[in-house]
């Protein structure tokens, strides 16, 4: 493809994610940060985002798998999801942290996995986008373009 | 016929008494025979009372006759009367008549059969050839009764026709029977006739006896005399008649006391004084005049009967000729009334009133609301405003440092100038609105005069631009110490020096202290006291303070400064010593100012002159000048710029204090802006500021020095010549200053020096940045030959130290400064404010000497901050937020590496998660908080973490840390359960919020970081 249209189509790509709701003004904070100095910080943080909240997806799993759910631990890791993704501007993400403390809250352990299974469903799709938005920012490197910058 | 035209008659008397009825009492009327069937029991009580009241009416009988025969209302009177009793006579008359009536039909009869026989007794004789007429006298009278009621009483004939039948059967001796029979029936009917008119002369008679018409009238005139009298005796009525000339004729209800001879003759100004009664007689005489009756109110106020008022009712009684001969007069007392009216009337106006303010307060009220919402929108506005400009300010100021050709710098400087005065504007409407609102509070921290005065002169020294001379007496009697917003008391004074600068050209510009006896006499003494016990304690601070700096006191020590030697003596002695003694000797010392018999606060008027030789204000312009947006006149808003809310913001500034500000001024020669404000002096013994009392047994004996730096009543900066703007320095005065008791002074500014030019790596220019900042400083050639060696010596101490000493000292001082401008925290180290300022001053002179020099200030603004964050990505984010802004950060991942971090480094700043793993925010801030106040990690070793003692460094570090409040900015990631309240309660000093952005990031830090 020729670099221009990536560019347009990252562009529109970019501004989809951020109209349904993917992303935040977070997210273009990140990309404000990113500059010549650390010229994959975005990748990086998301990157990071990404174990992070496998590790805590997965744990939650385990801790609502428990016959005696530890509420605090699993508000605990809520909490930490809530933090990253709330810092990489994964909005819908960190949309759904906020109920499922209050279900934590409640000791609800329904609720929890109703959630925590939202949760997953959330994370999986915002992962899946943001890698198609960096396999897009790829190729337009690749193709010798700059990434474009979406306001 | 008769009869009928009698009884219209009757019928009409009738009608018109009827018609006059409401003149008199009701039963009245039928000429007032019902008065016979008067209830005797209740007539004779009221005739009784009537009695009593009968002298109430006087009357003047004369009159009343010609009354009743000259004015016709007074014969119409007398011929109703007349009249009834004339109806009364007729209709016995007509009874009468009735029965004459019969008698004579009886009599006619009676002829009429008399007749009849006579005519048969002629016919007889006639027959008989007899010519006598017998009844011939009767003839006339029977022809008349024939000729009126022959064909009457037919009934009576027939009889007597049976009778003549009965009687026809004999002969002459039955007619001689029968004359002889007539003979007794004319008899007998001569004797009813006989009877009746016995009847006729008695009942004429009677009628005779019967009382006369003048008799029953002047009755009749009693009875309604009694009547009127029983309704008219109670009321407030006053009845009369006056004759032509005003003269009494009748008054009825006068007053009491007057008594008939007073009244009956006289006119109302004859018998009454005061006032109406002139009206009363001019309102009559004019009803007199008219012939029309009127109506009026009249306030008497007499002598008599006091203020009353009457509705008069005159009316003029006429004569038969229509001409006036006198007024019927009408009184009611209605004062009461009129009083009710009055008062109906007066509250009608006054709820009209009200109401008319309340629509001009609901107007007012409106207008204010709109006035405070146009306040509210602009005050947001410019909040707004404030925000990106202050972005767009410092990035112009970071730019300015970079290297730029000539006319680049130029045209960054007018951006820099321009964007420093929309800021100004801005936050001095912000200000305004603040205080207008009521939003501003104010702070009471304790804080001491001098400094305030030599920080403000110092200040605008450095960045004087003209060749001025700024000086600061404070007298002797100013507190060293007094609770106030300082804050707002620098923001007063720098406003008025720099108005002051701004407006002189040559000569000076300076501030005067001194205690004002205004407005209790007694505070002064008290704080003369005050000032003395505060004394004490102040040396006691001086003395810690060395201690805080006590590695370059040492080294001066030993270099043999003269005047500090004991001091240092006993501080090295206590650094020996090690903390332990610290707290022993703060025990102590509490102990001993408990006994301090003076206790509470007293209040102290200090009174602050800012005056120069400058162009001075005309005096038109001075009413006009603490308004906002005022300037003297358009010509100086153009020459001098300015908003014009400075004078504004001070007047209301002070005012808030409970002070006030005034201004006099010559033109041409120069103003003087005073203003006066009220200040508390705190009791000595204030446990809380621990630090301050540490050492002030041992220090006693050793301060004279610092107690004349605190003392010293006399700031000076002269002016810098170009010439000498980097090198100059004036040993004349420097001496001078020496002997004025800076020598502690100066020691303690080299003390600071040399880890300022240690910190900065200034090394190759030391002497020339030191020269310009004592300069700035005041601090005399003297000093500035001791700072080289001092530096050095500084080096050599520092190097044998592996730890960052030098650096915390620095930024100690930077820190300080922190705390001085931000949170104005009492516990400030007041040499570390000397130094703050120094540091300040090397900075500022560093940037002004060697305005190319980027370099210098990119190294000096490397504060230390930590980070404490568990969420990795966060702390990614954030580094990197940092790292754009210029700074580098220590990351920890809670609450517990936090405290740990704190112990082993100095920050500058700290951000702060609220919500972690092990240690929370909140927790470790708490901790490090205790650890600034107590001066040890008790509380953290009580929570669990051991100080890891660094041997090289630690108990100096606490010491020093011990001293200095680190800001510590809080990142919550929700508004709920980590409350901005929260984070301040636990001692934070503000708040960001998750997640965190650049431009938030750089607000907070641009707030604690210089």
């Amino acid at each position: 493809m020729e670099v221009g249209q990536l560019q347009r189509s990252f562009v529109e790509y970019m501004a989809s994610l951020f109209r349904e709701g993917f992303l935040d003004a977070q997210f273009s904070q990140l990309q404000q940060l990113q500059d010549d100095s650390n010229p994959d910080f975005v990748v990086e943080v998301v990157s990071l985002f990404f174990e992070d909240s496998e590790r805590l997806l997965n744990d939650l799993t385990m801790a609502l798998d428990q016959p005696n759910v530890e509420f605090k631990q699993v508000d605990a890791h809520v909490h930490q999801l809530k933090g990253s993704s709330s810092s990489v501007g994964a909005q819908r993400v960190k949309n759904c942290c906020v109920p499922f403390r209050i279900c934590c809250e409640e000791q609800n352990t329904e609720a929890c996995l109703r959630c925590l299974q939202q949760i997953k469903q959330e994370y999986l799709l915002v992962k899946n986008k943001l890698q198609t938005l960096f396999e897009l920012e790829q190729q337009i490197v690749a193709s010798g373009g700059a990434i474009p910058m979406v306001q | 016929m008769v009869c009928e035209m009698e009884s219209d008659q009757a019928e009409d008397m009738e009608m018109e008494v009827e018609e006059l009825s409401s003149m008199w009492p009701e039963d009245m009327n039928e000429a007032g025979k019902q008065f016979n069937i008067d209830r005797p029991g209740e007539d004779q009580d009221m005739l009784e009372e009537v009695t009593i009241n009968d002298d109430s009416t006087i009357v003047d009988f004369k009159r009343l006759t010609e009354l009743t025969n000259y004015s016709e209302k007074g014969s119409s009177q007398l011929a109703y009367l007349v009249k009834n009793w004339e109806y009364k006579q007729e209709n016995a008359v007509r009874l009468l008549r009735e029965e004459l009536d019969n008698l004579s039909k009886q009599q006619q009869e009676s002829e009429l059969k008399k007749l009849e026989i006579l005519e048969k007794y002629q016919f007889e004789e006639e027959r008989y050839g007899g010519d006598k007429r017998p009844i011939s006298i009767l003839d006339e009278e029977l022809k008349i009764y024939i000729f009126q009621e022959a064909p009457r009483k037919r009934n009576d004939v027939r009889v007597q026709d049976k009778l003549e039948i009965d009687a026809e059967y004999d002969s002459i001796k039955y007619w001689k029977q029968r004359a002889k029979h007539l003979d007794k029936l004319l008899e007998a009917s001569a004797q009813r006739e006989q009877i009746l008119i016995e009847k006729l002369q008695e009942s004429i008679e009677n009628l005779e006896r019967q009382s006369s018409p003048v008799e029953e009238l002047s009755q009749i005139l009693k009875r309604a005399d009694n009547f009127l009298h029983f309704v008219l005796q109670n009321a407030p009525v006053v009845i009369g008649h006056q004759d032509n000339e005003l003269r009494y004729r009748f008054i009825y209800n006068h007053f009491p006391s007057l008594r008939e001879e007073d009244i009956i003759g006289k006119t109302d100004v004859e018998i009454f004084t005061g006032a109406g009664v002139k009206e009363s007689q001019d309102f009559k005489r004019e009803v007199l005049e008219r012939g029309i009756p009127a109506k009026r109110e009249i306030t008497f106020d007499t002598g008599l009967f006091g203020s009353k008022t009457f509705l008069i009712y005159v009316e003029p009684v006429l004569s038969k000729a229509g001409e006036t001969i006198g007024v019927n007069y009408m009184g009611m007392e209605i004062t009461d009334q009129v009083r009710k009216r009055e008062k109906m009337a007066k509250l009608r106006e006054e709820i009209a009133v009200q109401k008319a303010k309340e629509t001009e307060l609901n107007k007012t009220i409106h207008i204010t609301e709109e006035t405070m919402r146009a306040k509210q929108m602009l005050a947001t506005m410019s909040h707004e405003i404030r925000s990106p400009l202050s972005g767009v300010v410092s990035m112009t100021e970071i730019l300015s440092t970079t290297k730029m050709d000539k006319e680049q710098r130029q045209l960054v400087n007018v951006m820099l100038s321009s964007g420093d005065l929309v800021l100004q504007l801005i936050n001095d409407i912000l200000d305004l609105s603040k205080v207008e609102s009521g939003v501003m509070k104010l702070e009471a921290t304790k804080f001491r005069p001098r400094e305030v005065v030599k920080h403000v002169l110092q200040t605008a020294a450095a960045s004087l631009q003209k060749i001025l001379t700024l000086e600061g007496h404070i007298a002797e009697d100013v507190p060293i110490e007094v609770i106030g917003d300082v804050l707002r008391i620098r923001q007063i004074l720098t406003n008025l020096i720099s108005n002051a600068i701004k407006f002189t050209h040559e000569g000076k510009v300076g501030i005067k202290l001194y205690v004002v006896p205004e407005p209790y006499p007694g505070v002064k003494q008290g704080s003369h006291k005050r000032m003395a016990s505060d004394h004490s304690k102040v040396l006691a601070k001086i003395c810690k303070e060395d201690k805080c700096t006590s590695p370059s006191h040492n080294a001066l020590d030993r270099k043999g400064s003269g005047g500090c030697k004991d001091a240092d003596d006993a501080n090295e002695r206590l650094m020996q010593n090690g903390e332990c003694n610290y707290s022993e000797q703060n025990g102590a010392s509490i102990e001993d100012e408990v006994v301090d018999p003076i206790q509470q606060e007293t209040t102290v008027w200090i009174r602050c002159d800012v005056y120069d030789t400058g162009i001075g204000i005309p005096e038109n312009a001075i009413p006009t000048l603490f308004k906002k947006y005022m300037q003297v006149g358009a010509d100086t808003a153009r020459k001098y710029g300015g908003t014009g809310l400075g004078l504004a913001i001070c007047k209301q500034l002070a005012e808030l204090m409970g002070g006030h500000v005034t201004v006099s001024s010559k033109e041409h020669h120069g103003s003087t802006f005073t203003f006066i404000l009220p200040y508390r002096v705190s009791p000595v013994c204030d446990s809380s500021d621990d630090n301050e009392e540490l050492s002030e047994m041992d220090n006693h004996d050793t301060s004279s020095e610092g107690n004349d730096d605190i003392n010293s009543g006399f700031f000076q900066f002269q002016p810098r010549t170009l010439g000498s703007l980097f090198s100059s320095h004036n040993s004349g005065r420097g001496t001078k200053l020496l002997e004025n008791g800076f020598g502690f002074n100066t020691l303690n500014k080299t003390n600071g020096f040399p880890v300022n030019s240690h910190s900065f790596p200034l090394d190759s220019n030391t002497s020339r940045e030191t020269g310009s900042v004592e300069d700035a400083c005041s601090v005399a050639d003297a000093v500035e030959t001791s700072s080289e060696p001092e530096s050095s010596f500084r080096h050599t101490l520092n190097s044998g130290n592996p730890s960052t000493s030098g650096r915390d000292q620095k930024i100690n001082g930077v820190f300080d400064r922190r705390c001085l401008a931000s949170t104005n925290s009492v516990t400030t180290n007041r040499d570390q404010r000397e130094i703050t300022e120094k540091i300040e001053k090397s900075q500022r002179s560093s940037e002004c000497s060697s305005s190319n020099g980027a370099k210098i200030l990119k190294t000096t603004s490397k504060p230390k901050i930590l980070l404490v964050e568990d969420n990795k990505i966060l702390v990614m984010v954030t580094r990197s937020m940092m790292r754009q802004l210029g700074y580098g950060i220590d990351i920890v991942n809670n609450g517990v590496e936090a405290v740990r971090a704190v112990q082993h480094n100095r920050y500058d700043l700290i951000l702060m998660d609220v919500c972690m793993p092990v240690m929370d925010g909140l927790q470790a801030t708490r901790l490090i908080r205790s650890f600034e106040e107590s001066g040890n990690w008790d509380t953290a070793k009580d929570a669990g973490i051991d100080e890891e003692v660094s041997p090289s460094n630690s108990s100096q570090g606490s010491d020093e840390s011990s001293i200095k409040r680190i800001p510590i900015i809080a990142m919550t990631a929700n508004a709920l359960s980590e409350s901005a309240e929260e984070c301040y309660a636990n001692g934070m000093d503000s708040f960001v919020s998750k997640p965190v952005t650049l431009q938030k990031l750089k607000e907070s830090l641009q707030e604690y970081l210089p």
